[in-house]
């Protein structure tokens, strides 16, 4: 499968259109226990560009998407840009390293960048309000088991018609 | 494939680690502004309306799916409705005439008296256009903004009682941060005896609790509180909870009480935000005793955190 990724000829157009997609579907109105679960597909989608295109979409983009999510989500600025930037971090330090697994062994490697994102996030909540929810961290792995679709999806969008061999 | 990367890599900007040790440095600097200082609401508006629209569109279809079930309401249903609403609208009235009495004769009263009248405050309707997405949260933003004049600060209630308070607008939203958040308190009194107390978020839907009164404090299970109204931000009067559990324990120096709000806290669509401070902050009712209130308030004030 490592043969056919995409990375090279990924462009902006892709990254941008993904990114928006996933913020479309973040601030759906969520709302109670959909809200407490409701996967981070920006964070899932900036990962996989992260890892498959470490030369776009570096710390400083994943940073500048965070800051739109801390206003939209009404957190603290700065919240999301530093959870984002730090798991971005992760996955272009691990890129070469997560594109030789297969899709299980992925999702196994980027569950911990997300749970140290998601930690980030609600380190910093709870020393600024002093609260905290464990429901909040289910959402993590439902984010991780996200992966594995998306990761299928995006290399298929990002192949040119001529290139269709199968996975 | 592979080797081709590492040698792109280097060509591009900095290295991976100067990058986050640089944005998180930005991200602390920004996040320590936010928490203590509050400089950023410049900031935050201006990105907001990058985000806004994509919230608007997201939003859209189920304010379109609102209005098509509106659209096919059945007859049947208006109907019902239409007797219904009008047997509630028989009896308000019977009960509205003797309100607007009471409110003739209390004025009568409150000029003998020489006490300043209550103020009344103009409602702006307003429409929820989503919660939060933050699950520490409890918050709702709705559809006025400054446009239509709407101020941090600003009382929300409902037709049954006290939603919460604005604590940050946008051109077209503001954000509503609802009594049952953990950083709301609500200045109340009980409506029984008027003792005063504050109402404390609790993080959860439908908990509200009171902290600080001594076992021996005079409340009842059952007993409405009302905005006291000496604060000169909420309006007095306003039902805020009715108290549902106290526990006494004298092993502890206060009762755990909590209480339920009245408001349909999450369950309303439609908002009133009551525009118009109130002047002057209320005199104390009478009814309260003079230096044991004072006491009171003061021991409160220096306790809230």
């Amino acid at each position: 499968m490592s043969s056919s990724l995409p990375y090279q000829r990924t462009s902006w157009v892709q990254v941008t259109v993904s990114l928006s997609f996933a913020m479309l579907l973040s601030w759906l109105p969520w709302h109670g226990v959909g809200l407490a679960l409701r996967p981070d597909f920006v964070a899932l989608v900036l990962l996989y560009w992260s890892i498959y295109s470490p030369h776009r979409v570096s710390v400083g983009i994943a940073w500048g998407v965070g800051l739109l999510a801390d206003v939209a989500d009404a957190s603290l600025l700065g919240q999301h840009a530093w959870a984002y930037a730090m798991m971005a971090f992760g996955g272009n330090v691990l890129h070469r390293r997560v594109q030789m697994l297969n899709l299980f062994q992925q999702t196994m490697q980027i569950f911990p960048l997300l749970l140290s994102s998601y930690l980030l996030f609600a380190l910093v909540h709870w020393l600024v309000n002093e609260s905290f929810s464990w429901l909040y961290f289910i959402g993590c792995a439902l984010t991780a088991l996200l992966w594995m679709p998306l990761t299928v999806l995006l290399q298929n969008i990002g192949r040119p018609p001529a290139n269709q061999d199968p996975l | 494939m592979d080797n081709s990367q590492p040698v792109r890599f280097f060509k591009r900007g900095y290295s991976p680690s100067v990058q986050i040790a640089f944005f998180s440095l930005l991200s602390l600097a920004l996040l320590f502004m936010d928490a203590r200082y509050q400089y950023l609401g410049a900031l935050r508006y201006v990105l907001s309306a990058f985000v806004q629209p994509v919230q608007r569109l997201v939003t859209m279809p189920s304010s379109v799916w609102q209005e098509a079930s509106d659209f096919l309401y059945t007859q049947s249903s208006l109907t019902r409705e239409s007797a219904r609403l009008q047997q509630q609208h028989a009896l308000d009235g019977s009960q509205l005439q003797q309100v607007r009495a009471l409110v003739a004769e209390n004025q009568q009263l409150r000029k003998l008296m020489d006490v300043q009248a209550h103020s009344s405050y103009p409602a702006l309707f307003a429409e929820i256009v989503y919660a939060e997405r933050d699950v520490f949260k409890r918050k709702v933003l709705v559809n006025k903004g400054t446009q239509a004049n709407v101020q941090a600060g600003q009382v929300v209630v409902d037709a049954a009682g006290v939603v919460g308070q604005v604590t940050r607008v946008y051109p077209w939203l503001s954000e509503i941060t609802l009594i049952t958040d953990k950083d709301q308190s609500v200045p109340a009194q009980v409506l029984r005896n008027g003792l005063r107390t504050i109402v404390f978020g609790s993080g959860d839907i439908s908990h509200l609790a009171l902290r600080y009164m001594p076992v021996s404090a005079d409340i009842q299970e059952n007993d409405v509180l009302v905005t006291s109204g000496i604060d000169g931000i909420y309006p007095p009067g306003l039902p805020v909870a009715r108290v549902s559990k106290i526990v006494r324990d004298p092993a502890y120096p206060f009762a755990r009480i909590e209480c339920e709000p009245l408001a349909g806290v999450d369950k309303q669509r439609f908002l009133m935000i009551l525009s118009g401070a109130p002047v002057l902050p209320e005199r104390p009712e009478a009814e309260v005793a003079g230096g044991d209130g004072h006491l009171g308030k003061r021991n409160k004030a220096s306790m809230k955190p």
